[in-house]
């Protein structure tokens, strides 16, 4: 056996660049609110906005073709290019909401924006990793900021049960993705997600393996966990209602998309033979999501409850397009995140910036009046409550659109027609509350004077992402479909 | 093939024999005085004082939380060592970088003040 070889080349530097600047950022950030005097802090938000920035530039060095670096650890695929600036965007937005919202909630330390930026960095190790191993590393270093940041509210009983609960949930989920991860080495002797590929092209015997199958199952509801599928979403509305607003979106936006980018990658590079043995599963996963989803949505009353449920439909949406399983379910995927992305984090800040100290007016009911008091806020979340409706011209509508064609091309008919059904009762509850904004009045309540203006700009990105999206889809969708070349 | 088992099935067949006879033979041999001082939380030690659920420091807690950490760092400074001449100045730089990442949460941690036990 010849040793692997440890001379790191400028491929490999070039392949993690974007992961390399931000902990770089983060841990010069650690060290600042370590030496900087308390009351002194607040430019340490505006740093992590600079090294996110820097971790987008960095993608400008090396060219576009596909790369790997570390032996195929990480790749530097289009489809890895694509969910690193998804996460980029998400990051930058998340850290711009927060930049008004953590000094008004008493959270705005360092510590918050580090946290941030490692959770970044393991979505980008999670979207862009050939091995399994790496793929485990990134789904560590992501849920364990995230863990941190769920909680990072120390003084709020909601938010520290929201960090428990998601932990130790967490914790298992981890557990039954690295049991899988085990099983599938057990079988195939390789992390290489290449490898395991063609451990399974070339000796089609072990398909049906009782270890493969297991393995398989295990990773299912390990990423089931990550991207809230029914049933593994019983931990989603706690968590999303008990955490920093800012990082409900995160969580909604990010978490999502880079778990998502992983489930692609495992299921669709490395597991693509043992096919008909997951798409059943995930047929009624996607079914089961989608439903109980919307229905439980249906009666919230407390708007991030009402959003976690909605996120957890959505889900159920993507997983319709993973199920048709070819290639243009793939770049639906894709086109499906990138706008949920802007509608998600618009929606939230909307929340954000509507919001008072210790995380109150976030009823539903606490919505009357918007629209005559503050108008163009209300005019925002009108357009992001259309979009997650599926309501043209906006993003969410050619998300669904392609997702929902997708499905009838692969001829997964009834698939098509319970999504639809779906939309439809999903648009009840992202309609109620225009109708608060709009049509009911509340008295005594006196305008909101001062906007931070940095959630005012995430805002105006979103709806424009969302409008731009919805009305011209297809460079993006074409974007989208060249990302996804390397899967066939 | 499968007789090489029969010592695994014999094993198993002790245990389980071995398991009930000793809860049976204690079931049936056993004497048995219910009294108030065997029925006390604790039969033997001090009485406690006072209430029992007390704040406890959690210093110790963050501190066997970084012993960790830089126990851990060790574990890996002990293989890397071994090989240290066959991964050249690359094995080097890239253990400069690794301690360099501990070294700057050491720095967090002790400037947080962490470390104090007061």
């Amino acid at each position: 056996m010849n040793l692997v070889t440890t001379q790191v080349t400028v491929m490999d530097l070039i392949v993690i660049a974007p992961a390399l600047v931000l902990t770089g950022c983060a841990l010069v950030i650690l060290l600042l609110s370590a030496f900087v005097p308390t009351g002194r802090r607040g430019f340490l938000g505006y740093c992590a906005v600079a090294g996110v920035v820097a971790a987008m530039a960095s993608l400008l060095w090396g060219n576009d073709g596909a790369q790997s670096g570390f032996n195929g650890m990480v790749q530097r695929d289009p489809f890895a290019l694509f969910f690193t600036v998804i996460i980029g965007i998400i990051t930058l937005l998340t850290i711009l909401a927060s930049l008004g919202y953590a000094r008004r909630e008493g959270i705005d330390f360092g510590e918050y924006y580090v946290l941030i930026l490692f959770a970044s960095v393991g979505m980008m190790l999670m979207a862009a990793g050939g091995n399994f191993l790496i793929i485990f590393l990134g789904l560590e270093v992501m849920s364990i900021a995230i863990y941190v940041l769920a909680g990072i509210m120390r003084d709020d009983a909601r938010s520290v049960e929201a960090a428990f609960k998601y932990f130790l949930l967490g914790a298992f989920a981890s557990a039954f993705f690295l049991y899988g991860i085990a099983l599938i080495y057990a079988s195939t002797g390789t992390f290489d997600l290449t490898g395991i590929n063609r451990v399974f092209t070339e000796q089609s015997s072990i398909r049906i393996l009782p270890i493969v199958i297991t393995g398989l199952a295990l990773l299912i509801v390990g990423f089931g966990f990550k991207i809230a599928l029914v049933p593994f979403h019983m931990w989603t509305p706690d968590v999303y209602e008990g955490a920093p607003t800012t990082i409900t979106a995160f969580m909604a936006t990010g978490v999502k998309a880079a778990a998502f980018a992983a489930f692609v990658r495992v299921f669709w590079h490395a597991l693509p033979q043992l096919q008909p043995y997951w798409v059943e599963i995930m047929w009624v996963l996607a079914v089961a999501t989608m439903t109980v989803g919307n229905i439980i949505a249906l009666v919230q009353t407390n708007i991030k409850r009402m959003l976690a449920y909605s996120s957890i439909a959505h889900a159920g949406y993507i997983l319709v397009a993973f199920v048709a399983g070819n290639q243009l379910g793939a770049a639906s995927i894709l086109f499906y995140l990138l706008a949920y992305c802007f509608m998600n984090i618009g929606a939230f800040t909307v929340v954000i910036l509507l919001g008072k100290k210790g995380e109150e007016r976030t009823l539903i009911s606490d919505y009357a009046g918007v629209g005559s008091r503050h108008p163009l806020l209300a005019a925002a979340m009108a357009i992001f409550m259309f979009s997650l409706a599926g309501v043209p011209p906006t993003a969410g509508f050619m998300a669904k659109l392609y997702v929902f064609s997708t499905a009838i091309q692969a001829g997964y008919y009834w698939l098509a027609v319970i999504g639809v059904l779906n939309s439809a009762v999903a648009a009840y509850y992202y309609l109620r509350v225009l109708i608060y904004v709009y049509f009911r009045e509340q008295e005594g309540e006196s305008p909101i004077t001062q906007f931070a203006p940095a959630a005012v700009l995430v805002v105006v990105i979103s709806a424009w992402g969302v409008l731009h999206l919805g009305v011209l889809p297809s460079a993006f969708f074409a974007m989208a479909q060249r990302s996804i070349q390397f899967l066939r | 093939m499968l007789l090489n088992y029969i010592p695994v099935l014999l094993l198993i067949g002790v245990a389980i024999f071995f398991a009930c006879f000793a809860v049976a033979a204690s079931a049936l041999l056993g004497p048995r005085q219910a009294n108030q001082t065997k029925g006390a939380p604790y039969e033997c030690g001090m009485p406690t004082l006072g209430p029992t659920h007390q704040a406890v420091p959690i210093k110790y807690y963050i501190i066997a939380m970084l012993f960790l950490v830089f126990d851990l760092e060790v574990v890996f400074l002990y293989p890397w060592a071994v090989v240290f001449r066959e991964l050249k100045v690359a094995g080097f730089v890239e253990m400069m970088i690794f301690i360099f990442i501990l070294l700057v949460g050491f720095i967090y941690v002790w400037k947080k003040g962490a470390l104090n036990w007061e």
